[in-house]
C-alpha cells in the first residue's frame, strides 16, 4: 500500500510531522513502512508552460518549434519532438538549468541550427513510471488542464513533491488497506481527530430502481449488492488532484468514472465497479454462481471460462462481471457511456480469494475482498461514488440505492481483563491508560470490575479475541516501553539429548579426523535419489516440483557429496575431505509420512596427508576412510560390536567395498566409488560412505568403568603367518582372539607382505599378540600353551602356517 | 729432580694448551699421569735423595700432578663444551619451514551458528527438539491456526507430497508435537533447529531448502517482557553487548500479539546505511506471544498457560554476521567459502 503524506493530510492533521518520522512512528507501532519516496525528489526548474506556437522545424520532419510562456517576460523557444505537441497546450516546460531525474542537466542546445531553451516533459521524463501514464500521454508530451497556471512549479502541480510512504502490510490489517484505514491508524498514534469526507450531494427524482432490477441468488457469496444509477455523465479526464492521487497510489488514471471507483479504492477501501448501464443492456443484475465453462471476456480482454464456484454478476442472461475480481469488457464505462450503475458490495472473502487463484487474477479489488472489507463502507462509497460522479462528471444522481443487504453490520464485542492485559504484557497499565489507549484508536470501550469491554469497529476485522485487544494495547502503548524480564519458574535443567550428543560427538570425531561438514540439498533427481542407497525403497515425490532436478527426496547423501566433491575439483580444488550428517527418506504407505533415517555419509579424494618438503604425500585410500569410521566407532564406545566384510554395491569398486555391520545389523558402506562411475562424474579416485546412524543412537554403551593399571608385566609374541592371498586379516584376528582366550589381551597386525618371496597365490601376515594377567606374573609356559593354541587354531581354520 | 718437575710441569700444561679436541687432551693425560708417564718416573728416583729433601720433593711432585690433572680437567670441560657446541650448532633448523599439517576438518558455518545459539539457550534451560522434515499438514498447518483456505498461507507456498503431506515450511509443528506431548502440563522451554523447504527459485536471497531455529516456552506466567529480555539476551550474545534491540508489532498466525525484533546497525552505528537500508535496524527475527488457538489445540488451557515463541533463520544470521552477500553459497559447499569458518569465533 503506498501512501501519499499530501492525500493523508486531508483526513488527519500532520503537522509537525515530518515524512520521516511519520514512517518510524507507524513502523514502531504497527506497520512496517518499507521506504519513504519522493518522487519528483531532484527535479527542478519544471514549470507550467504555455505553449503559444507551433511549427514544423523546417530542416527536420519530426521535430517542432515551440514558443513557450513560462511565465517570464519573454516566451522561450524549444525544440519540441514529440509528436503530440501542440499550440495553445499547457505543458510541462523545463527551462535551461533545469535538473531531470538522474541528475540530467537542462543546457542551451542548438537543434539543426534552431536554438532551444529547455525542453517540454513527459510524464517518464518527469520520474513517473510508464504504467502510471495515462493512454493519452503514455508515448508523448503531458498536458495539463488549461486551468493549469503558467509558472507554476510543475512537479508541485503534479504532487510530485509529495512524499510516498511504502506500508508492508502483513495479512491482519486489511483495515489499513485504504486512506481512511490509515488516518484511523496514523490519528491513533498522534492522538489526533479523523476527518472524514462530506457525503453529501443532490439527487434528481428519478428513482435507482426504476432503472435497475436486482436479483441476489447466491447470498452466502454475496451478503451485500448496493447498485446506484448515475445517468447523464460527461466522461472525461478526472481532475489534476485526482490523477495525481491515484498515481501516487500506484493506479493509472483512465477517465473521470473509471478515476473515481479507484479514487475511493483507495480512500475507503472498498471496491466498485461502474457499469455502462446501457450497454448491460437488460436493466436488469443478477449475482449469481457460473455455470460451469460459461465465458467472459474481461477488461484485459481475454476470455476467461469460468467454473461452477465462481461468482459472477449477469445481466440476467450472461456474465458482466466476475464478481470482486475483474469486470466485463462489454459493460465497460467508455468514452460513449452516459448512464452508469455504481456496483458496491460485500463479496465473501474465500470465493474472491478461490476464483482470483483459479484465474490467476489478481487485482486491487479481489486483494481487498479475500481479506473482508468493512461491511459498514459498502454503502459510504456507494455514496461518494455518486456524490464524486455528480461533481467530477456532471452526472444526475437518481434517488435511492438498489440493495440487497443480508450482511451484519454489528459491532462485535470483546471483553479483556486489565489484570490479563498486564500479565501477558508484563507491564503495570491502569485502567485510564487502557481506556485511553482505545480512545485514541476511535474505539469504544469501557470498563467494570475490572474488566474492559470493547466494541470492535466493522473497520477492525482482525479484533476477536482478548489477545488482540492485548496487542492493541501493547503497540499503542508502545513495545519499546515493555519491560525486559527472563522467565521465572521451575523448569528442568536444560541439556542435549543422548541422540543429540552422540551426533555432536560424530561431528567432532570427524572434523578432528580432517573432514569437513557439507550440507546438500534433500531434493534432487530421480537418478541420484537412488544412487548409492542402502535400502531399495521407493523414493518420496513431490506432487508438483518445480523442477526435474529437485523432484524427489533423497535415499543417500553420497550422491549429492560426489558433485560437491566435483564442483570443487573443477574449480582446482583436487582433495576434498567432506562428511554430512543428514535424513534420507524412505516411503511407507501412500498417505503415511516417510520414513526419516538420519545418516552420516562421506567423500574423499585426492591427497590426505601432504608434506611435500618431507617428501610426504599421501593419497586417500580405503584404509585413511576406514580409520575414521574407526575412531568414530571408538569414541561412541561400539567399535567392538563393528565388524567390516567384502561386499558389492553398483556404484561402487567391486573389488573394494566393504559392508558396515553393528552387531547383526548392516548399517553402512564403505567404499571407493566404482571407476566407471568416477569417469562419468569426472572424479578421481575418490571413496565414500554412508552410514544409518539410527541404531548407533538407539544403542547404549556400557558405562565407563576403571579398571586397575596392571602391575604384572606383559608378555608380547610375534607371529608371521602365511596364508591363501583369499584369507581376510580380520577373519584371522577374530580366529587368534578367540583362542587366545583372556589372557590375550590384544591382537594388532604389523605387517603385510604379498611379494615375490612369497608363493604364487599366498601372503604373510604378522600380529604382535600381548599376553597378560592382571593378577600374576605369568610364566614362559603358560604363554607358550596359549600361544600354541593360537596356532593350532589359525593352521586348522585359516590354513595358516608360521612362516619359517 | 726439581728442575725436571718444573720441566715436565711447563710441558705438559704447553701441550694441555694445545690440545684440539678430546683425544688429544686424553693422549696428555696418558703421557703425563699415566703409569708409565714421566712423573711416575721421576717419582721413582726417589729413592736417590735424602731423607730431607723427599717429603718436599714428594710434594713437589704432587703439585705438579695436581696442577697437571686440573688443567686437564678445565681444558677438557671446555672442549667437550664445544663439542656440544659445535654438535648443537650442525643440528641447526630452519624453523620457518612449514610444519606438518594436521588433518582438519571443521563444522558448516551454518552448525557453527545453530550450535552457538542451542547453547546459549541450553545454558538458560532450555532442550533441543527435532522432528520430521517430511510433516502432516496439520503439524505445519492447521495446529498452528493456520487452517485450510487461510490466507497466510500463501506466505509460504509449499511442497505437497499429498495433499495432507509436505516438506514443512518451517520448524513450528515441532512446536506443536512437543507441546502436544506435553499434553497441557508445563513448563516446555524448547529451541527447534532443522531443516526447512519452500517453493522458491534459488536465487542470491532465497533457497528453496534453508535452516530455521525457532524456541517456545509456555508456563503459567510468561510474559511478553520476558520474550523481550530473553531476545535481549540473545540478541547481545550473538551480535555483541553493545547492540540494542527494537521490537515491532507483526503478524503470524501462530502468535498474538505478534513483533519483529530489529538489532542496532553495526556497521553505521544506526545512523543508517546500506546494510540497515537507512533505517539504522536489521531484523533479525519473528517472535510473539503463543496463540490461544494454538495452545488450545496442543491440549494447554490457555486461562492457565500463556507462551511466548520465536524463530529465525541461520543463514540471515550468519550473513549478517560475516557479510555472506549469497545465501547459496551455503549449499554449494565450495572450499573457498567453507574453509573461511574453520576458525572458532569465541567473544
Amino acid at each position: 500500500m503506498f501512501v501519499s503524506y499530501k492525500w493523508l493530510e486531508e483526513y488527519v492533521d500532520l503537522s509537525g510531522i515530518t515524512p520521516e518520522e511519520l514512517a518510524d512512528k507507524i513502523t514502531r507501532s504497527g506497520i512496517e513502512v518499507e521506504g519513504v519516496e519522493v518522487p519528483g525528489e531532484g527535479i527542478s526548474g519544471v514549470v507550467v508552460g504555455h505553449v503559444l506556437s507551433c511549427e514544423k522545424h523546417p530542416e527536420a520532419d519530426k521535430l517542432n518549434i515551440c514558443q513557450v510562456d513560462v511565465g517570464e517576460e519573454e516566451p522561450v523557444q524549444i525544440i519540441c519532438g514529440a509528436a503530440n505537441v501542440g499550440a495553445g497546450q499547457k505543458v510541462a516546460a523545463a527551462k535551461v538549468g533545469a535538473v531531470l531525474p538522474d541528475n540530467f542537466k537542462i543546457k542551451k542546445a542548438k537543434l539543426r541550427g534552431e536554438a532551444s531553451h529547455g525542453m517540454i516533459c513527459s510524464l517518464q521524463e518527469l520520474g513517473v513510471e510508464g504504467k502510471l501514464v495515462t493512454k493519452e500521454y503514455s508515448e508523448g508530451i503531458f498536458n495539463f488542464p488549461q486551468d493549469a497556471e503558467v509558472g507554476a512549479d510543475a512537479i508541485e502541480a503534479l504532487m510530485l513533491d509529495d512524499s510516498i510512504l511504502e506500508l508492508g502490510l502483513t495479512p491482519n490489517r486489511a483495515d489499513a488497506m485504504s486512506m481512511i484505514g490509515v488516518a484511523y491508524e496514523v490519528g491513533a498514534i498522534l492522538d489526533r481527530l479523523v476527518k472524514l469526507p462530506d457525503l453529501s450531494y443532490d439527487t434528481v427524482s428519478k428513482q435507482a430502481a426504476d432503472d435497475v432490477k436486482l436479483t441476489v441468488e447466491a447470498k452466502k457469496e454475496n451478503p451485500v449488492y448496493l447498485a446506484k444509477v448515475v445517468k447523464n455523465v460527461k466522461v472525461k479526464p478526472s481532475p489534476q488532484w485526482m490523477q495525481n492521487r491515484l498515481v501516487a497510489a500506484g493506479i493509472r488514471p483512465h477517465n473521470n468514472i473509471v478515476d473515481i471507483t479507484n479514487y475511493i479504492l483507495i480512500e475507503y477501501g472498498q471496491p466498485l465497479h461502474a457499469f455502462d448501464l446501457d450497454q448491460v443492456g437488460t436493466g436488469e443484475i443478477l449475482v449469481r454462481l457460473a455455470n460451469e465453462g460459461e465465458k467472459i471476456k474481461t477488461l484485459d480482454e481475454a476470455e476467461r471460462t469460468l467454473q461452477s464456484h465462481h461468482l459472477v454478476i449477469t445481466n440476467g442472461k450472461e456474465p458482466i462481471a466476475i464478481a470482486g475480481v475483474m469486470g466485463g469488457y462489454d459493460s465497460e464505462v467508455t468514452s460513449e457511456t452516459v448512464n452508469v450503475v455504481i456496483e458496491s458490495a460485500y463479496f465473501a472473502p474465500s470465493s474472491v480469494r478461490q476464483t482470483s487463484k483459479d484465474l490467476g487474477l489478481r487485482s486491487e479489488a479481489s486483494s481487498r475482498f479475500e481479506k473482508g472489507v468493512d461491511p459498514k463502507r459498502v454503502a459510504l462509497a456507494a455514496e461518494r461514488a455518486a456524490q464524486l460522479m455528480a461533481q467530477y462528471a456532471e452526472g444526475d444522481v437518481s434517488e435511492g440505492t438498489v440493495a440487497f443487504d443480508e450482511l451484519s453490520k454489528e459491532e462485535k464485542r470483546i471483553s479483556v481483563s486489565l489484570e490479563k492485559i498486564n500479565r501477558v504484557t508484563g507491564t503495570d497499565l491502569s485502567e485510564n491508560e487502557v481506556l485511553d489507549l482505545f480512545r485514541r484508536l476511535q474505539i469504544t470501550a469501557e470498563e467494570s470490575d475490572g474488566v474492559i469491554h470493547v466494541s470492535a469497529p466493522t473497520r477492525r476485522g482482525d479484533l476477536e479475541i482478548e489477545e488482540d485487544l492485548i496487542e492493541e494495547v501493547a503497540r499503542l502503548y508502545g513495545y519499546d516501553l515493555i519491560p525486559m524480564t527472563l522467565p521465572v519458574h521451575a523448569t528442568n535443567p536444560g541439556g542435549l539429548s543422548a541422540r543429540q550428543q552422540k551426533r555432536r560427538l560424530i561431528r567432532q570425531t570427524a572434523e578432528g579426523a580432517g573432514l569437513t561438514q557439507a550440507v546438500t540439498y534433500s531434493l534432487t533427481n530421480e537418478q541420484k535419489a537412488t544412487e548409492f542407497a542402502l535400502d531399495t525403497t521407493e523414493t518420496v515425490k513431490l506432487l508438483m516440483p518445480m523442477s526435474e532436478e529437485r523432484s524427489q527426496l533423497r535415499l543417500s547423501i553420497i550422491p549429492q557429496l560426489l558433485e560437491s566433491v566435483s564442483y570443487n575439483r573443477a574449480r582446482q580444488k583436487d582433495s576434498s575431505a567432506f562428511y554430512e550428517i543428514g535424513s534420507v527418506f524412505l516411503k511407507t504407505a501412500d498417505q503415511e509420512l516417510p520414513k526419516e533415517e538420519e545418516h552420516l555419509a562421506g567423500a574423499l579424494t585426492g591427497l590426505w596427508q601432504l608434506h611435500p618438503w618431507q617428501g610426504e604425500k599421501k593419497p586417500v585410500d580405503f584404509y585413511v576412510v576406514k580409520g575414521i569410521l574407526d575412531a568414530i566407532w571408538d569414541r561412541l564406545g561400539i567399535k567392538e560390536e563393528i565388524r567390516y566384510e567384502t561386499a558389492k554395491m553398483d556404484q561402487l569398486h567391486p573389488g573394494r567395498t566393504a559392508a558396515i555391520y553393528f552387531k547383526e545389523e548392516q548399517i553402512g558402506i564403505v567404499g571407493q566409488v566404482h571407476p566407471v562411475k568416477e569417469k562419468e562424474l569426472d572424479l578421481k579416485e575418490t571413496y565414500v560412505f554412508e552410514v544409518k546412524l539410527e541404531s548407533v543412537y538407539a544403542h547404549d554403551a556400557e558405562p565407563l568403568k576403571y579398571s586397575a593399571i596392571p602391575r604384572y608385566p606383559s608378555i608380547t609374541r610375534d607371529i608371521a603367518l602365511v596364508t591363501d592371498r583369499t584369507v581376510n586379516a580380520g577373519t584371522l584376528e577374530t580366529i587368534i582372539k578367540e583362542a587366545g582366550g583372556k589372557l590375550l589381551k590384544s591382537v594388532q597386525l604389523f605387517d603385510l607382505y604379498e611379494g615375490d618371496r612369497m608363493e604364487e597365490g599366498k601372503k604373510s601376515l604378522a600380529f604382535s599378540l600381548l599376553y597378560m594377567d592382571p593378577e600374576r606374573t605369568l610364566t614362559d609356559e603358560e604363554v607358550g600353551n596359549v600361544h600354541n593354541r593360537v596356532l593350532e587354531a589359525v593352521k586348522e581354520k585359516a590354513g595358516a602356517e608360521l612362516r619359517s | 729432580m726439581e728442575e725436571r718437575l718444573k720441566e715436565l710441569s711447563q710441558q705438559a700444561l704447553a701441550q694441555v694448551e694445545e690440545a684440539q679436541d678430546l683425544k688429544a687432551i686424553n693422549d696428555v693425560r696418558v703421557a703425563y699421569l699415566g703409569k708409565k708417564g714421566p712423573i711416575t718416573e721421576v717419582l721413582k728416583g726417589m729413592g736417590k735423595l735424602s731423607a730431607e729433601e723427599r717429603p718436599k720433593m714428594g710434594a713437589l711432585a704432587n703439585e705438579v700432578r695436581d696442577e697437571i690433572a686440573k688443567a686437564i680437567e678445565v681444558k677438557q670441560e671446555e672442549l667437550e663444551r664445544q663439542a656440544v657446541e659445535k654438535r648443537l650448532a650442525e643440528e641447526a633448523i630452519d624453523v620457518t619451514l612449514p610444519g606438518r599439517p594436521v588433518p582438519a576438518g571443521h563444522a558448516h558455518p551454518l552448525t557453527t551458528v545453530i550450535s552457538e545459539i542451542e547453547d546459549l539457550f541450553i545454558s538458560m534451560g532450555y532442550t533441543i527438539e527435532e522432528g520430521p522434515e517430511v510433516e502432516k499438514d496439520y503439524y505445519n498447518f492447521e495446529a498452528l491456526n493456520l487452517p485450510k483456505g487461510h490466507p497466510a498461507r500463501d506466505m509460504q507456498d509449499s511442497f505437497y507430497i499429498t495433499e495432507d503431506i509436505l516438506l514443512r515450511t518451517h520448524t513450528s509443528p515441532v512446536q506443536a508435537r512437543t507441546m502436544e506431548r506435553h499434553a497441557g502440563k508445563g513448563p516446555v522451554k524448547i529451541i527447534c533447529p532443522g531443516k526447512v523447504y519452500r517453493r522458491d527459485n534459488d536465487d542470491a536471497t532465497h533457497s528453496h531448502q534453508f535452516m530455521q531455529i525457532e524456541g517456545l516456552v509456555v508456563d503459567e506466567n510468561i510474559r511478553m517482557s520476558d520474550l523481550k529480555g530473553t531476545l535481549n539476551v540473545f540478541a547481545k550474545k550473538m551480535f555483541g553487548e553493545d547492540r540494542e534491540i527494537r521490537l515491532r508489532p507483526s503478524f503470524f498466525p501462530f502468535t498474538e500479539p505478534s513483533v519483529e525484533m530489529d538489532i542496532s546497525c553495526k556497521i553505521c552505528g544506526g545512523k543508517g546505511c546500506s546494510v540497515c537500508k537507512g533505517t539504522g535496524w536489521i531484523e533479525i527475527l519473528g517472535a510473539g506471544m503463543v496463540h490461544p488457538n494454538v495452545l488450545r489445540m496442543a491440549g494447554f488451557d490457555p486461562e492457565k498457560y500463556t507462551g511466548f515463541a520465536f524463530g529465525m533463520g541461520p543463514e540471515r544470521i550468519a550473513m549478517l554476521k560475516y557479510g555472506i552477500d549469497d545465501i547459496r553459497h551455503f549449499y554449494t559447499n565450495d572450499y573457498r567459502f567453507l574453509d573461511q569458518f574453520g576458525r572458532k569465533e569465541i567473544r
